[in-house]
């Protein structure tokens, strides 16, 4: 692998960039492999990084129908946090922010991770209330969280909306300083380049068609190029992941839903932190480019299309419009949809399911690219241990059966 | 400079001047103008720096597609961000600024380009590492970034959003559009025929052409007659920017005042025609390198002349009558085709045939190319690559592309779009053909109006990833041949990860002009064709539209409006502050909370309690039905009683609370809580649909039907007896209920509490609400009662330790955390909710349970968390509600606290924002415990 | 915007229906023989299908609620009834 440095980029510079090598390898796919894993998103991505840099298990594959990063992981709206309510998350959400926290070093490939800060803000005493609930179980937990007033707010978010006929004036909030954006793509490529070069197989146009088992163990699985063999095999194929595992009888508490995301023509700099604002639902931070980048609730119409409808784009960009006056001079450039895979506690399933060997990484809904180191790290340690992590473990699939839910929109309101 | 005005050409009006400034500098323009023609006309070359190395920009094109002139237009006294100059008309005294650089001219980041060769695409993946990404991005981010953003420029949220409906839609009113249109309305349907551009007739307003032996004007005007004799319309400035599921589309029209509109049609005709494909050659960014279809768009509407000395590159018959217009003009034209085979050369051009350009030669604009090895001094080089149909909509609608060699296109697969496309946008490009097939896709019978003209003829014409020197495919974000061959080396080769490593294509023309080279490109460096590489997905919008006609007028007050109160002008006579409380607007307080809380406790309040909801279920079926849904059994309720109980959700979580009133055997009210009214009706609804005789019972919200005004307080019932309440409202003792007759109107009185004092809730139809309002605003004068706010109830319920749904409870609180556990171990039958309630989770005793805390010294805040006297902190729960008490004379708590009923009597520390104190554990109910105030 | 037609009242807009459930699902009872996996598969397990699904919905305005069979893919309506034993109240 060819490290990437300002140095490298004038060597190459001075040479026609004609010494840069493929980013990832393109392999065919091998007749058998130690673990597999269904879903070239981060998460896929990620276990197949951490299983060979952690555990040293380095004849792996990860599986992708289409190109890597296409699934919700190249089309999310890139917010990273981890101001979470319950102890639980706040372990798995940070556990992820901190390996993002050294990510682009850890993979020579910068994501960009742009810490600039997230508000959540208030408008009513009673959200206000709930913000200092959320800020103190932040810092009981260790995380980095307090408690915003309108002043500060307003300072920080000067194009907010402070006419006297605004539908809400925003009281405060709560704050995570270390919240903030990265850019999708390169953690995807960032990921597959770091793992290729430790012996994983990335192979992109392969869609895993059946699972293969003897009835107590995983076999390996089908393809559409092929068999191929394992015993242990990890699922990081999001809202895909249902159908998957179907066939062995198992049904997961999965609804699928379009989530939309928005971008607009890009300006100067003139939003510094990511905002989510409770009345309005909508949340916008300003990419590096430039261009708003923002989003709101769920398309609530059940659905596997990965396009947006005309109602819920009203209220979100009438939200923003509500929350940014200024914002009414912007157009929008481009928009789209992903289909999240919904759980009812809107918290992730982690761990293993049906046949010895199988292990579960789905259920991130709305907001798995947070999560991404998490999750890579988490599956990563099932597959190569057969247990799970302490982190983990929280988020088993029993939690259903057992009434254990972790349920964030519940003990925060927040459910992205 | 080298853009003029032809002395007579163009359709603007040449006495009316208008005057501009671009970048500072001084212009004059005509009304008629688009910022794009004046500028051209000017003699202004530089419009622009492109995104990445700030080389200098000119005009491209002439719609939507254009990728470098945009402004920040200043005019009466604000500015606007990132206008594209092609399609915004010109004004009087408007102020054009360059976006992305202090002045387009002379721009010293232009030195960047100096340093491309070190910054390809994606190096940024590969630097800035160094003391993370924050160190650099500041930087970079103002690098970044085109127009600004005025911050005074605040545009009303009042764009009206409109719905319509038509037989046939008609996208595109250029030659087959306007022959679908005409043939549609001939049948009498109502067509509506919408154009992005400001008149119908699209290539024919610069082209020009015979129609049915006529001037192609009275095509248009004879088409436009019929379709609005027909009942449509002709929408023009309007710009169809999405297809949405179930035939729904969205056009954005722009005028004195802009419309956005929602249409569905029985038939929807695609006829938005082609834009033209630029050529690849080394410079090709500089400005002077024009669209030659631009250039006669220019020329005929506008009188702009693109330049004096013009090279024409093209591979197709389309350029022909665009240098045969120049020549015309007074232009030297020399056109050069790379076919050998070619039509005859109009007159006064000359033509190279077998030729294409190699480089374009200049520093800040074009001065040369070079051509099959020959130098050719020019101040202007159109250009023409052949054209790509719009599919975009076609694509919207799930829409399959098929690559037809002929048309050197990627036309729409018939079948897989409920559109029919016709015209240039099928790839379909000769005028007589267009007419034709616009006419089949309106469903016209007999002949298809006839044009005379040439036929067209095209060479497919392709960027050589091996040509030498810098190529440009996206020229707003600086993509480059080179850029897609690194992708390409560097495993990025599907087509969104070119667009994602390269950014090809995600400029705001939304790669329009550069998407097809880019796929020709890589499809060439990697050995595949057109149609095996792929394209990117078409999603809306079309064209980049405002924000403001997707916010509509949903704006203040009208953005997720408020319920309101029928008293509301009364309780502000009063003098009430109002607040919002579960999506109404109540009264927070008249005058102050505290002495509100207090007099209410010491004489009596009155309060409208109206959110309340008042939900009806009627019928035999009724008793049945509530037992089901509820939590606490309502059939062994005696009439003329009330009961308080729960409502939980299939997971057992409470999901509401509220008393129950039985008015008769088969008549109840249920009073949910002001928020929730909905949800419980819904969970009513759904049981009495799907698990019982839909027939015996029936449920009715009719919250919003009556008013309920509460009086509380050891004095309530001389209030009432002063106020005039009949004897059967005064007699009424705790949880009881009667419906009767206060004069002449309805009434129903509940002694029901939510303060812990004797409480008759009076409910009257809603237009009687004045009258009772009044007789008891006169009891109050008479007495010395309160009206009380929100706040002050708040405080009168927290005393007593009832709760509040969502703020007491949270979406794990189940009955039994509250003290509500006798039905979860007595209840035998089925409800709602009940099995969630014995999982190992739900069985814990250690479950986080409602207590309530005492404490010494200002209130708690809310929202602060019970931790652990000693040892590691960590949350064992959270104050959900806490308030002074003013009758008390200290602060009341409720909290939710792990295993709370364990811990009575026990302190607990207190955090809230790093601070920390002490709080005892008591039982909820602070205030007259035993509820002797209630039995009066 | 999606239509769907309610039985009741006709085409309307998605905005005015709220999804209920995947039709077909029985509530176990009585309750203390109903294991957990039971109730919780009854509670939170979904087919999710990728194409033809069948599902219980309601409309709001009118409070009445209805079985739509989707196509969850293309968003086609296939039909929508009444919930059985419900039809008759349909005019
Ligand atoms: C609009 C939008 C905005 C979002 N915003 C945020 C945000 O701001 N912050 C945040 O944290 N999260 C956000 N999310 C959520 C986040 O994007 C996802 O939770 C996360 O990307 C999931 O990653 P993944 O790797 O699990 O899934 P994916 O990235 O979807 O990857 C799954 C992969 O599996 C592949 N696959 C599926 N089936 C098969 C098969 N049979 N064979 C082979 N391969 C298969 C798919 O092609 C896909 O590439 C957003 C999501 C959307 C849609
Ligand atoms: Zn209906």
């Amino acid at each position: 692998m060819t490290r990437y440095s300002a140095l490298a980029l004038a060597r190459e510079g001075l040479r026609g960039h004609r010494g840069w090598r493929p980013a990832w390898r393109k392999p065919d796919p091998k007749p058998a492999y130690d673990a597999v894993i269904i879903g070239g998103g981060g998460h896929g991505l990620a276990t197949a990084y951490y299983l060979a840099k952690n555990h040293g298990v380095r004849r792996v594959a990860v599986l992708e129908k289409g190109w890597i990063g296409g699934g919700n992981t190249g089309r999310n709206t890139t917010v990273i946090r981890s101001n979470y309510f319950y102890p639980e998350s706040v372990a798995l959400y940070d556990l992820a922010l901190r390996l993002y926290e050294g990510l682009s070093k850890e993979l020579n490939y910068n994501v960009m991770l742009s810490q600039r800060g997230m508000l959540i803000a208030a408008h009513t005493p009673m959200q206000m209330e709930i913000c200092a609930r959320i800020a103190n179980a932040m810092m009981l937990n260790g995380v980095d969280g307090s408690l915003m007033g309108p002043q500060e707010a307003r300072a920080r978010l000067p194009l907010l909306n402070d006419a006297p006929d605004a539908r809400y004036q925003c009281l405060g909030g709560v704050w995570q300083g270390r919240a903030g954006i990265a850019r999708h793509d390169a953690v995807a490529w960032g990921y597959a380049r770091a793992a290729s070069a430790l012996g994983v197989d990335i192979v992109e146009g392969t869609t895993v068609t059946g699972i293969s088992t003897t009835g107590a163990r995983i076999t390996g699985v089908e393809t559409d190029r092929g068999p191929i063999a394992c015993d242990r095999l990890g699922i990081a194929a999001a809202g895909a992941t249902p159908g998957l595992v179907a066939p062995l009888g198992i049904r997961l508490p999965i609804h699928d839903y379009a989530l939309q995301a928005f971008v607009s023509e890009p300006v100067k700099p003139m939003l510094d932190t990511v905002l989510l604002y409770l009345g309005t639902g909508t949340y916008v931070s300003q990419s590096d480019k430039g261009e708003l980048v923002f989003g709101g609730g769920l398309d609530r119409v059940p659905t596997h299309g990965q396009r947006g409808n005309l109602p819920v784009q009203e209220t979100i960009v009438s939200g923003l419009l509500e929350m940014f006056p200024a914002f009414g001079q912007l157009k929008l450039l481009r928009q789209w949809a992903g289909v999240v895979d919904v759980v009812p506690d809107s918290s992730p399933i982690l761990g293993p399911a049906g046949p010895e060997g199988l292990f579960l990484n789905c259920g991130w809904g709305t907001g798995g690219f947070k999560a991404i180191p998490a999750g890579g790290w988490l599956l990563a340690h099932m597959l190569a241990t057969g247990a799970h992590h302490e982190v983990s473990r929280p988020f088993d699939l029993t939690r259903f059966a057992e009434g254990r839910l972790i349920d964030e929109a519940a003990g925060s309101g927040i459910a992205h | 400079m080298s853009g003029w005005r032809h002395p007579t050409l163009g359709q603007i009006d040449r006495d009316r001047h208008l005057r501009f400034t671009f970048d500072g500098e001084g212009h004059t323009g005509y009304a008629g103008d688009t910022l794009a023609s004046a500028l051209l006309a000017s003699g202004t070359r530089v419009l622009g720096r492109s995104f990445k190395y700030h080389r200098p920009r000119g005009l491209w094109g002439l719609g939507g597609e254009e990728p470098n002139a945009l402004f920040d237009v200043g005019h009466g006294g604000i500015s606007t961000p990132n206008c594209r100059a092609t399609l915004t008309p010109l004004r009087d005294g408007m102020d054009l600024r360059a976006v992305n650089t202090r002045k387009a001219a002379r721009d010293p980041l232009g030195l960047l380009d100096l340093a491309q060769r070190f910054l390809p695409a994606g190096f940024y993946y590969k630097t800035f590492m160094a003391g993370g990404w924050m160190r650099w991005e500041p930087m970079i981010r103002r690098m970044a970034g085109l127009g600004r953003l005025d911050p005074s420029n605040r545009p009303s949220g009042d764009m009206p959003q409109r719905n319509a409906r038509c037989d046939l839609l008609v996208i595109g009113a250029g030659p087959a559009g306007l022959a679908a249109a005409r043939a549609a309305a001939g049948h009498g349907a109502t067509v509506w025929l919408l154009d992005e551009a400001g008149a119908p007739g699209g290539t024919l307003r610069w082209r020009g052409g015979e129609i049915e032996g006529g001037p192609w004007q009275d095509f248009v005007a004879d088409t436009v007659q019929k379709v609005e004799a027909a009942g449509g319309r002709v929408l023009t400035d309007t710009t169809l920017w999405g297809a949405f599921d179930h035939g729904l589309f969205a056009a954005w029209q722009r005028g004195a005042r802009d419309f956005h509109w929602r249409i569905r049609a029985a038939k929807v005709v695609l006829a938005a025609g082609a834009i033209e494909r630029p050529l690849w050659f080394a410079n090709n960014d500089l400005p002077g390198v024009m669209s030659a279809e631009a250039a006669l768009h220019h020329l005929v509407l506008y009188g702009a002349v693109a330049g004096r000395r013009i090279v024409l590159a093209t591979g197709n018959d389309g350029s022909y009558p665009v240098a045969a217009a120049l020549a015309e003009a007074g232009c030297h034209v020399t056109l050069l085709d790379a076919r050998e085979d070619t039509p005859a050369a109009p007159e006064g051009v000359e033509v190279r045939r077998g030729v294409a350009i190699d480089a374009a030669r200049g520093t800040r604009s074009l001065g040369a190319v070079r051509a099959g090895g020959q130098h050719i001094d020019a101040d202007t080089a159109l250009v023409s690559g052949g054209y790509t149909p719009s599919v975009h909509l076609h694509c919207q609608t799930g829409g399959k592309l098929d690559w037809d060699v002929d048309r050197d296109a990627l036309i729409p697969r018939p079948g897989t779009s409920p559109l029919i496309p016709a015209g240039a946008a099928n790839g379909t490009f000769g005028l007589n053909a267009a007419l034709a097939e616009g006419h089949a896709a309106g469903g016209g019978m007999g002949s298809a109006p006839n044009a005379a003209g040439a036929t067209w003829a095209l060479a497919p014409m392709r960027p050589d990833p091996k040509g030498r020197g810098r190529v440009w495919i996206d020229p707003q974000n600086d993509v480059t041949l080179k850029d897609v061959k690194l992708a390409a080396q560097e495993g990025y080769r599907s087509v969104e990860h070119l667009k994602r490593y390269t950014t090809l294509g995600m400029a705001t023309d939304q790669g329009r002009s550069s998407n097809f080279a880019g796929l020709a490109a890589m499809a060439a460096l990697t050995g595949r064709t057109i149609p095996e590489t792929g394209t990117t997905t078409y999603r809306p919008p079309f064209t980049p539209i405002p924000l403001t006609a997707l916010g509509g007028m949903r704006r203040g007050a009208l953005f997720n409006p408020l319920k309101r109160l029928a008293l509301e002008p009364q309780h502000a006579a009063l003098g009430a502050t109002f607040g919002e409380y579960g999506g109404w607007r109540r009264p927070a307080k008249y005058s102050d909370t505290q002495a509100e809380a207090k007099g209410a406790r010491e004489t009596f309040g009155l309060y409208d309690a109206s959110p309340l909801g008042k939900i009806e279920v009627i019928g035999p079926g009724a008793a049945e039905l509530l037992d089901f849904c509820g939590y606490v059994a309502m059939s062994t309720l005696k009439p003329g009683r009330a009961r308080y109980g729960f409502m939980l959700g299939e997971n057992g979580v409470v999901a509401d609370d509220g008393v129950t009133l039985r008015l008769d055997d088969n008549r109840f009210i249920l009073s949910a809580s002001s928020s929730h009214v909905d949800h419980v009706r819904l969970i009513l609804e759904e049981a009495r649909q799907d698990r019982f005789d839909p027939s015996r019972v029936f449920v009715h919200d009719v919250t919003a039907q009556w008013v309920t005004l509460s009086v509380s307080g050891p004095q309530a019932r001389t209030a009432l007896e002063t106020a005039g309440m009949p004897d059967d409202v005064t007699a009424l003792r705790h949880m009881q209920v009667v419906e009767t007759r206060w004069t002449q109107v309805p009434l129903r009185a509940a002694r029901v509490s939510f303060t812990g004092d004797a409480c008759w809730e009076l409910s009257v139809p809603a237009r009687h609400a004045p009258g009772l309002m009044t007789v008891l605003e006169g009891a109050r004068e008479a007495l010395g009662g309160h009206w009380i706010g929100l706040e002050a109830l708040m405080i009168l319920r927290a005393e007593k330790g009832y709760i509040l749904i969502g703020k007491d409870t949270d979406g794990i609180t189940m009955p039994q955390d509250l003290g509500w556990g006798r039905p979860r171990e007595r209840r035998q039958d089925e409800y709602f909710g009940r099995r969630a309630l014995f999982t190992p989770e739900a069985m814990r005793e250690d479950r986080r349970q409602l207590v309530g805390l005492d404490c010494d010294g200002a209130p708690l805040p809310t929202g602060a968390h019970l931790v652990p006297l000693d040892g590691p902190a960590r949350s064992l729960g959270f104050v959900t509600s806490s308030y002074h008490s003013p009758t008390l004379n200290r602060s009341v708590a409720l909290a939710l606290v792990d295993a709370g009923l364990d811990r009575m009597g026990d302190t607990l520390g207190v955090f809230h924002l790093g601070q920390h104190r002490t709080a005892r554990i008591c039982a909820p109910c602070a205030f007259d415990p035993e509820g002797t105030r209630l039995a009066d | 915007m999606q239509i769907f037609p309610c039985p009741f009242c006709g085409p309307r807009d998605e905005t005015e229906f709220h999804f209920a459930a995947e039709a077909g699902k029985h509530r176990p009872e009585p309750a203390p023989e109903v294991t957990d996996t039971a109730w919780s598969d009854y509670l939170y397990g979904a087919d999710a299908p990728k194409g033809r699904a069948r599902e219980v919905w309601v409309h709001l305005t009118c409070g009445e609620f209805l079985l739509l069979t989707r196509d969850t893919v293309t968003r086609e309506v296939l039909d929508a009834a009444a919930l059985p034993g419900r039809g008759e109240a349909a005019t």
